[in-house]
């Protein structure tokens, strides 16, 4: 164990939690304004928007990587535009694995906070209309707060499924060490090499750091829920 | 002090058409669910669009079809009480009273602290609407509009939401809460007791339409219609075919009724409230006028209350208050009713 810790390259964590934050960031807000459009859609548009918007989630991660790699490849119009034009490069960069987690992620917020905004009373938006509440002050303190938990769990499980990415951010990004490797691929990296002791220590870390945010997020969820009758 | 309303509005199957006018302060929508009553008061606040019209409160346009004028809810200064009073669940009460204001904090502190001392609401300023009663919720509900000032004030069902036992109280105690407040204020129900308690000015309504409009007691007393009759609670209605100028024919009671009052040739209906017929039981002093037999089909007793129904084409409803029990208990059920002429109302269509 000790001769594991002492050579051990721990850049792999660093890039999954900042990909993680960063795609759960993006997401977040992404989520929260197209949940509050879906839910003003008249049924049939609704449907579709929802489909396409939910598709990653449904999607194998590695059909997601491939059109994400058509789009962005620095050999097709988008990414070719984004190199020349705006010195941005997507492919085998962080950025890339900041896109694919967040491809991947974003429909978990999406879906959690819809299904959060579409429990809301209409009555607590009305009333806040007629009070003379500004539009933002509504959606931020009246429907963002009545929707907490389930806003909260989206949080949750988009973070854990942004950190955890393997499929699409293997393509887009690749596997470059202190770049773009993450912890995912780390662990399928060592594994070939046959290397498990490595393998576990890692399993072990991304575990334990899933667990502490998920019961951290329940607890805080817990102090909104608790003015609420339980059943 | 004047509010019009003059809108239409369909939905669906539905279609509504207000147009009133009132200078009353307390005025009441009466009507059954679904006549329209909500989405009237909704589009006064707002919060619907109507199809087509105006609505002005106080001299100020709010809605104008024609001159394209719609102001949103947050400009029009209507505040809206809502059936289950809509109180922001992750809000304190505090924090509710004072969702409506944007002025500074300690204006905003110090308003808050007089609506809490003026709506009975000391000690539960930290407290959230799930931890408080139904009319704690209540008195919250108005005392956050209150503390918004606004110029029109709109109750929608106010006592809906409440236990019966809670109901009487707080009709009692909402008129005093309101007693202050300088301007108009529309009360919609569906329960007659509520509004006749609560209105000066009636509106009765039914499917989209005003059937009447008047000052509540004088409705109360003279419906016109046999449809705002039975809304204002009149439970015995029957088709009448006038004789001559004083006398009607009510075919479905199998008896004539003969008035001192001139019928006019419009009145093609009575109605008669179940409380008002008197018992008359044989050897009472003759000439008694106007006299339905008493033949009891089904009786039902309720806590306070005795109710007969009566044989008929179209089944009579005497109802008996407690104090007047005891004479029937005593002397057994009389021979006949008597419809004493001041309480008959005489009904066209």
């Amino acid at each position: 164990m000790t001769q594991i810790l002492q050579g051990l390259d721990w850049s792999p964590l660093l890039i999954s939690l900042k990909t993680g934050v960063v795609a759960t960031v993006i997401s977040f807000f992404l989520g929260l304004y197209t949940a509050r459009k879906v839910i003003r859609l008249s049924p049939r548009p609704k449907a579709v928007i929802d489909g396409i918007l939910t598709l990653p989630m449904v999607l194998p991660p590695t059909v997601a990587g491939f059109i994400l790699l058509l789009i962005f490849s620095r050999r097709r119009a988008v990414g070719m535009f984004l190199d020349s034009q705006l010195d941005i490069q997507v492919v085998h960069t962080w950025l890339g694995c900041i896109l694919a987690a967040t491809v991947i992620a974003f429909p978990l917020m999406y879906r959690n906070a819809r299904a959060a905004f579409e429990q809301i009373d209409a009555n607590l938006v009305y009333a806040g209309r007629t009070l003379g509440m500004s539009e933002p002050a509504i959606f931020w303190k009246i429907v963002v707060p009545t929707a907490g938990p389930g806003i909260a769990s989206g949080i949750i499980l988009t973070f854990a499924r942004a950190m955890g990415e393997y499929g699409a951010t293997s393509m887009l990004a690749g596997n470059i060490p202190g770049k773009t490797g993450t912890v995912s691929q780390r662990i399928a990296m060592v594994i070939q090499d046959g290397d498990y002791m490595t393998a576990g220590f890692w399993v072990i870390v991304v575990m334990i750091i899933a667990f502490v945010l998920i019961f951290a997020v329940n607890l805080i969820a817990a102090r909104s829920m608790k003015n609420e009758k339980r059943w | 002090m004047t509010l019009t309303v003059d809108i239409t509005k369909k939905l669906g199957d539905f279609s509504l058409h207000m147009a009133f006018r009132s200078d009353a302060r307390r005025i009441g929508i009466l009507g059954p669910s679904g006549c329209g009553k909500s989405l009237t008061l909704k589009s006064i606040a707002g919060i619907e669009r109507p199809d087509a019209g105006q609505i002005v409160v106080d001299g100020r346009v709010l809605f104008d079809r024609t001159a394209k004028v719609d102001l949103k809810p947050q400009q029009r200064k209507v505040g809206y009480m809502f059936q289950n009073y809509a109180l922001f669940p992750t809000m304190t009460v505090a924090q509710n009273i004072a969702a409506g204001l944007h002025t500074g904090s300690e204006e905003k502190a110090a308003r808050v602290d007089e609506m809490i001392r003026r709506f009975h609401l000391t000690g539960l300023a930290s407290h959230y609407p799930a931890q408080l009663s139904g009319g704690q919720q209540q008195r919250v509900a108005l005392a956050r509009i209150m503390a918004y000032q606004p110029d029109l004030i709109l109750l929608d069902e106010p006592f809906s939401a409440l236990d019966q036992h809670l109901r009487e109280r707080l009709q009692h105690e909402l008129s005093g809460m309101l007693e202050g407040y300088g301007g108009q204020i529309v009360m919609v129900s569906h329960s007659r007791d509520e509004i006749y308690r609560f209105a000066d000015e009636l509106l009765v309504m039914d499917s989209g339409q005003i059937l009447a409009q008047g000052k509540t007691q004088a409705l109360f007393d003279d419906p016109g219609t046999a449809a705002v009759a039975r809304m204002t609670g009149c439970k015995n209605i029957a088709g009448a075919e006038r004789l001559d100028a004083h006398t009607l024919r009510i075919a479905d009671w199998g008896i004539d009724l003969h008035l001192t009052r001139t019928v006019t040739e419009d009145v093609t209906a009575v109605g008669y409230r179940a409380h008002y017929f008197e018992p008359v039981w044989p050897g009472d002093a003759a000439g008694l006028g106007n006299c339905l037999p008493c033949k009891v089909t089904g009786m039902d007793e309720l806590p306070f209350e005795r109710r007969y129904y009566i044989e008929a084409a179209e089944p009579v409803c005497w109802f008996v208050q407690e104090s007047e029990r005891k004479e029937l208990d005593e002397r057994g059920t009389p021979a006949n009713l008597r419809l004493k002429e001041e309480a008959i109302l005489l009904l066209h269509d």
